[in-house]
């Protein structure tokens, strides 16, 4: 799901940010010779753990709920994005046309601390390699084993562990985005156990918890009256996991979707009459006005839960700015997770 | 002691009736911004050999402009001016910088002298530039008009009068056969242009020549042989 | 309050009347106005972007990483760099040619450019898009796009590879003179793949990244933040006094013009002041009012200077701009912009100037009592004491420059002995003159040739002003025309045997560097192979180069050299020798033979300096060793460059086997011509703004004697009349008058010779050393003094023609009118 998010960030560069956004536009909104998922394709590993230039954009996105010895709870993000300006470019040096870009943020109930960066393909700064698996810009680093970024105020270095398998989301990796079928190729890791330090205006903090990571990679998703989306990943207290979306269309009924993960990772595809999402309470933060608070209902799943945000002011104030943070969950089931925000 | 030349005598032997300067239906209009001014409208005046004859008038009757037209400074629109058989009138530029060289000597009211030059060589300057200069002859008008003690000086170190006399000096050191002079005394005092009309006419007389004069005053004029009155660009019936 | 302001309009009628004597004291104070302004306007502008170039990179506190020992940085180390969480940004400077104009090329890497970097630009409207994606954006100012008269979008061809810019985009934020293209654009444009410059570091990294010295060995310098500023600064510092010096020089002579006419207008107005004080004008109204018309005056006046001031800086700026880059490599943004605080000090200068010039004039008036007699004033003999006086002081000037030069030992000294030789002769002008007329009326033969005489003297008091404003424009002409033609002179010579190899090449890697040059040894074609390499250090805080040369018998044959010991090559070899430049022995006082200790980071060095080289143009020290001995004492100075010695007519032919062999492991290569086409450029530059205001000092000389003459003018008619009336045409006597001038004009001119040699030899063995640290040898031009003898007269016909033709064009009726008193 968060292909949208990448869109997003092109309409907001679009919008925002002039001078990147149309750097980024000016790579990105030439689709010609790019590859487009297509349904039944199925997922191959571990290649598509690498990257996948023949697609315009695509990335490895990891968040993880954390406590501390007192129980204090903290998010973590750690997201690296490729966006290609020409297909299937190999090029060593600066000609290649691919860009890079890593966030990463560290939250706590009173902070909520990230940085970015970017750097161009070609030249080693930033890449990914399926086997082993490895991605990295500048010194940040995911590899499966090792999570390592830092910025402003703010470090952290994690081991990680996956309990479970990888899972596909939509139709076996095939995940729609939108009735007229835009889509991308999507599956997670979702059974992440992780612990480590994490360094925070100073102070080091000893920490572990769940993490959770997306791969997600396409071409071309949304239509332009698709103005933002809300997406949701929960962990229960059960081991069962569940991915919500809803895309928030202009001149449209929302889209929505959703994977419910059993413990032993079966996913099982949620249709968009199964889910209800209904926000409760808005927070202003940077100057918009979010909802922070939210109810979810699954149908099939008998699921009905508020979740309610660690930090109501998670925002990335990055070059393409949205709510990222983590989250608790209370009702029906109980449990933690991350929700994402844009377009607001 | 006789002062004149006998080169200047021979000619007016040989023709004593002829006049020395003849003026005849003389004209002259002055552009202005305001339009044209007509100065001299038909004036006829003839002058003899060692006659002296003042020019009087009202201001602006044009009795300084036919001074000037006589004495070559300027030229005429039409009519005659002829200076012992020369006709003036038809003189170029450099013709009558010739005629004033070598015929004629003027002394104007005022700024008669070359300020950078003294007093010795200003008198000696126009007789020196027409090649006719004579140190006896200098010498004697220098002391007839008693500039002996002021040779060395410039001209703003002297007083008007004095620069007056220098001024005849200069003018008469030349030997011209014409001197005309404009309202020389203007700027003098009474007594001190009656000095000065004395000098002039006591040394006009040695050199013979002839002497047209503009002023103003009745009592300096009834010093000359001949009066004329000028008004509104002619000569007066006397 | 109203009497002073009836007071004030009665003054100012004046005016009215005398339209050339108000024009001249206009012009005057606003050319000199424009002047002074317009220095400081270049000044400020130099300077605003001195710190601007400084904040370039280092705007926000970052800091630049530097090769060391000088050459290249390899890519690899700024991914290592990165990967490493150093937040470092690669940079490529290079200098490139087009048409033959040296430009800056800067390549960047936007997406790690630290946020608020100048060079940042790309970041600007045009789109990061457009600037990354093929063809690329040539990001440059407007003023570099009118330069090169190149229209947005096109692309301009480098002049040696005849390699394409991407299309040239205007960005008003795009730093002076500089072509800013993507990193990847700019190593493929100048074959320098894989190679940076210099790392741009927005801040250290946290005490967990690893350390510089752990990453990248010895190989990079962290250069303190503000260090480039400060050595531009100082590099710069006598570039600056001595275009403020000149500044001054002009304004001096604006002013000699405002005196003039200021004086000229008191005198006149005499009469006029002492029927206001009769009517009863206090003397304090009086001087109100007078104060007043003076303040009014140098507003007015002092405005249209600030403004011509602006013009004039905007016309020399790029001149001035390619002497700083090329003396010093500080750039300069071309965009000028009115300053408040200089237009304030431009007023502010005026109303000075005006005042001063003023003073005399004001006090007379002043002082003026009511009954006043009509005594002619005994100015014959003030003149004469006035004559005195002025060649007293004008010894006194002459001892002072004396004084100054004898015990001064530092540029403002030396600048003391200029100014005490141009007060000299401003003040001897008028009594040597005097001097020469009395010759001249002595020995006249006839009536009008004593007068042409008499009347040249006695007309000098009023025009001594314009023609001492003449004799300082020719003095400083034949000065720095004669500094200027002997730098030509010795550059050129100098230039032929410093470039003693005929290739000059740079290998990009000590590695490639040994394979280039045993391939080169195979060469029949090269004669020889003349291996160099540098590293830079600090000599009492000077930085200096160290320049390693191979012992070669080129070198001994050709290397130009100032003084040396006899076996300086020898003594070199053997590693004990160290040639210093002639910055260096002057500025930190080296002697032939002293002990040099540099430090080293194998401790230091103890040499003996055994030879003194010219260096002209190098802001910094050189040191020049033998080249063994600096690959000992700095093992990573890389030895990466090299002359090689061939036949002329082969050069190309060699440079293009290298480049077909080698490639891209070349990072530089050129030719003897090349070298010597950019220096000879560079040359041309550093006093092009010295010679334009050279110029200007002319004009605004003519400028003054035109005034001086058209004042006059009224005054001349009474003076030339009576000789008129004696009998001389008036042709003649204008023939007279224009031969007056020429004479004395080609009279201040003579004058101004002798002055000016002294001028250039004060030039020469004063201030250029002080400023520059490089003495010229001191050289005479004859041809140039008969140009500038040729230029001086024409200079003045021009200056006379316009009252000549107006005493011309006077009728016989308003010359005879002069005599009558019905005026």
């Amino acid at each position: 799901m968060r292909g949208s998010f990448l869109v997003s960030c092109l309409i907001a560069l679009l919008l925002a940010m002039p001078a990147l956004a149309q750097g980024f536009a000016g790579l990105g909104n030439d689709t010609t010779g790019f590859e487009k998922p297509v349904p039944g394709k199925g997922l191959v590993f571990p290649q598509d753990l690498g990257a996948h230039p023949k697609f315009r954009t695509e990335w490895w996105y990891v968040t993880a709920n954390l406590t501390d010895e007192s129980g204090a709870a903290y998010g973590v993000q750690w997201t690296l994005f490729r966006q290609a300006g020409a297909p299937d470019d190999a090029r060593p040096g600066w000609a290649n046309a691919n860009v890079w870009m890593g966030h990463a943020a560290v939250t706590s109930a009173t902070d909520h601390l990230f940085a970015e960066t970017l750097a161009r393909g070609g030249i080693g700064q930033a890449g990914v390699t399926a086997d082993p698996f490895r991605a990295w810009i500048d010194d940040w680093v995911f590899d499966g084993a090792k999570l390592v970024a830092s910025g402003p105020g703010f470090r952290y270095a994690f081991n990680l562990k996956a309990d479970g398998p990888l899972v596909p989301q939509g139709d076996n990796g095939f995940s729609q985005k939108s009735d007229d079928g835009r889509a991308s190729y999507y599956f997670s890791q979702p059974f992440y156990r992780i612990d480590g330090v994490l360094t925070l205006r100073g102070k080091e903090i000893k920490v572990s918890g769940l993490a959770w990571m997306d791969r997600e990679w396409s071409t071309q998703y949304l239509a332009a009256s698709q103005k933002g989306w809300d997406w949701f990943s929960l962990h229960f207290s059960s081991g069962e996991k569940l991915m919500l979306f809803r895309m928030r269309d202009a001149s449209a009924p929302d889209f929505r979707a959703g994977t419910w993960i059993a413990a032993d990772g079966a996913p099982q595809k949620l249709g968009r009459d199964d889910i209800t999402l209904t926000p409760l309470a808005e927070t202003k933060v940077a100057g918009r006005t979010l909802p922070t608070r939210w109810r979810l209902q699954v149908k099939s799943r008998g699921l009905d839960v508020e979740t309610i945000p660690v930090n109501a002011a998670s925002f990335m104030a990055t070059s393409i700015p949205y709510w990222e943070g983590p989250i608790t969950v209370q009702g029906s089931h109980t449990g933690k997770g991350y929700l994402e925000m844009t377009g607001y | 002691m006789t002062v004149a030349a006998p080169a200047l005598q021979a000619p007016e032997a040989a023709s004593a009736a002829q006049k020395l300067l003849r003026v005849s239906r003389l004209t002259k209009t002055y552009e202005t911004p305001q339009g044209r001014i007509p100065v001299l409208r038909g004036v006829d005046l003839a002058l003899a050999r060692g006659e002296s004859m003042a020019l009087m008038g009202e201001s602006g009757s044009g009795k300084s402009t036919l001074l000037h037209l006589v004495g070559g400074l300027d030229a005429a629109d039409s009519g005659e001016i002829v200076i012992d058989g020369v006709e003036v009138t038809k003189l170029s530029d450099g013709g009558r910088a010739e005629l004033r060289r070598e015929t004629l000597a003027v002394v104007f009211q005022q700024f008669n002298l070359i300020p950078s030059l003294t007093i010795r060589a200003n008198v000696a300057f126009q007789a020196r530039l027409a090649g006719r200069f004579d140190a006896a002859w200098t010498d004697e008008l220098i002391r007839r008009l008693g500039l002996e003690k002021l040779l060395e000086r410039y001209p703003e170190q002297l007083s008007g009068g004095q620069q007056q006399r220098a001024a005849i000096g200069r003018a008469l050191a030349v030997r011209p056969r014409l001197l005309l002079a404009d309202e020389p005394t203007g700027n003098l005092d009474e007594a001190t242009a009656d000095e000065f009309m004395a000098l002039a006419l006591d040394v006009v007389a040695a050199t013979g020549c002839g002497f047209l004069m503009v002023t103003h005053s009745e009592r300096l004029a009834a010093k000359l042989q001949q009066r004329v009155r000028l008004s509104s660009g002619v000569i007066d019936a006397p | 309050m109203k009497l002073i302001l009836w007071t004030l309009a009665a003054l100012l009628s004046h005016w009215r009347h005398r339209p050339g004597n108000f024009l001249a004291l206009f012009v005057g104070l606003a050319i000199a106005t424009a002047l002074w302004t317009g220095v400081q306007a270049l000044n400020a502008q130099a300077r605003k972007s001195y710190d601007r170039a400084a904040s370039v990179f280092t705007g926000g506190g970052a800091q630049t990483l530097a090769p060391a020992s000088g050459g290249a940085i390899p890519q690899e180390l700024f991914v290592k760099l990165r990967l490493a969480g150093w937040k470092v940004s690669p940079v490529l400077e290079a200098t490139i040619l087009i048409r033959g104009v040296p430009y800056q090329l800067l390549g960047v890497e936007p997406l790690t450019l630290p946020r608020g970097v100048a060079v940042g630009a790309p970041a600007a409207a045009s789109g990061l898009g457009a600037f990354l994606t093929p063809p690329g954006q040539t990001l440059a100012s407007p003023e570099v796009l009118r330069d090169l008269g190149a229209a947005e979008g096109e692309r301009i061809a480098l002049d040696n590879s005849g390699k394409i810019l991407p299309p040239i985009q205007a960005n008003p934020d795009a730093p002076a003179g500089m072509l800013t293209v993507d990193i990847g654009v700019a190593q493929d444009l100048l074959g320098r793949n894989g190679q940076i410059s210099r790392l741009i570091l927005e801040k250290p990294p946290g005490p967990e990244a690893p350390s510089l010295d752990s990453l990248a060995g010895a190989a990079l310098r962290l250069a303190p933040p503000g260090e480039e500023e400060a050595d531009l600064k100082r590099l710069t510092e006598s570039f600056h006094l001595n275009l403020t010096a000149f500044g001054l020089l002009a304004f001096l002579v604006g002013l000699f013009i405002v005196h003039a006419a200021f004086g000229l207008a008191f005198e006149q107005r005499l009469g006029m002041i002492r029927t206001l004080r009769a009517v009863g004008v206090s003397t304090r109204a009086l001087a109100a009012a007078l104060l007043g018309e003076v303040v009014l005056l140098a507003l007015i006046a002092g405005s249209v200077g600030v403004f011509g001031g602006f013009r004039l800086a905007a016309a020399l700026l790029p001149n001035v701009a390619a002497s700083l880059d090329a003396l010093y490599g500080a750039r300069v943004a071309g965009g000028l912009t009115l300053d408040p605080t200089w237009i304030a000090s431009g007023l502010g200068i005026a109303l000075v100037g005006a005042l001063v010039a003023a003073a005399g004039g004001l006090t007379k008036a002043l002082r003026l009592p009511v009954l006043a007699s009509a005594q002619p004033f005994a100015w014959r003999d003030a003149q004469q004491r006035f004559l005195w006086r002025r060649a007293l002081l004008a010894l006194a000037a002459f001892a002072a420059a004396l004084a100054a030069y004898a015990w001064g030992q530092n540029l403002y000294s030396g600048f003391a002995a200029l100014a005490g030789l141009l007060l000299g002769g401003a003040l001897l002008l008028p009594v040597l003159l005097t001097g020469a007329l009395r010759l001249g009326e002595a020995s006249a033969g006839g009536p009008l040739q004593n007068w042409f005489w008499a009347d040249s003297r006695q007309q000098l008091p009023a025009l001594s002003l314009a023609l001492t404003a003449l004799l300082l424009a020719f003095a400083t002409n034949v000065g720095v025309g004669g500094m200027v033609e002997g730098f030509r002179h010795t550059f050129v010579g100098w230039l032929d045997g410093r470039l003693a190899a005929e290739v000059y090449l740079e290998a990009t890697g000590t590695d490639e560097a040994k394979r280039i040059e045993s391939w080169l040894s195979t060469r029949p074609d090269v004669q020889a192979v003349l291996p160099g390499a540098s590293a830079m250090v600090r000599l009492s805080g000077w930085p200096t180069g160290v320049i390693g040369m191979a012992d070669h018998q080129t070198y001994r044959d050709r290397f130009p050299m100032l003084e040396q010991t006899p076996d300086a090559w020898d003594e070199m070899k053997r590693g004990n020798g160290v040639l210093v430049s002639e910055q260096l022995a002057r500025r930190l006082n080296f002697s032939l033979g002293a002990t040099l200790e540099i430090p080293t980071p194998r401790g230091n060095w103890r040499t003996k300096i055994v030879g003194v080289f010219p260096d002209y143009g190098n802001p910094k020290g050189q040191l020049r060793v033998d080249i063994d001995a600096l690959t000992n004492h700095w093992p990573d100075a890389p030895r990466t460059s090299f002359g090689l010695r061939v036949a002329p007519q082969e050069a190309p032919r060699v440079i293009a086997a290298l480049q077909s062999q080698f490639g891209a492991k070349i990072a530089r290569i050129t030719d003897q011509a090349n070298i010597r086409k950019i220096s000879t450029r560079i040359f041309e530059h550093t006093f092009a703004v010295t010679a334009a205001l050279n110029t200007l000092t002319l004009v605004v000389s003519a400028i003054a004697l035109l005034a001086s003459l058209t004042t006059l003018g009224d005054m001349r008619l009474t003076q030339v009349a009576p000789v008129w009336a004696s009998g001389v045409s008036r042709r003649h006597l204008a023939q007279l008058e224009f031969l007056r001038i020429l004479m004395l004009t080609a009279a201040t001119a003579i004058v101004a010779l002798p002055l000016g040699l002294a001028l250039a030899w004060c030039l020469v063995a004063v201030v250029n050393v002080q400023a520059f640290g490089w003495r010229l040898p001191y050289q005479m031009f004859p041809w140039q003094w008969a140009e500038i003898l040729a230029l001086a007269l024409l200079t003045a016909a021009l200056a006379a023609l316009p009252p000549l033709l107006r005493f011309v064009r006077t009728t016989p009726a308003q010359l005879a009118r002069i005599f009558a008193n019905e005026r």
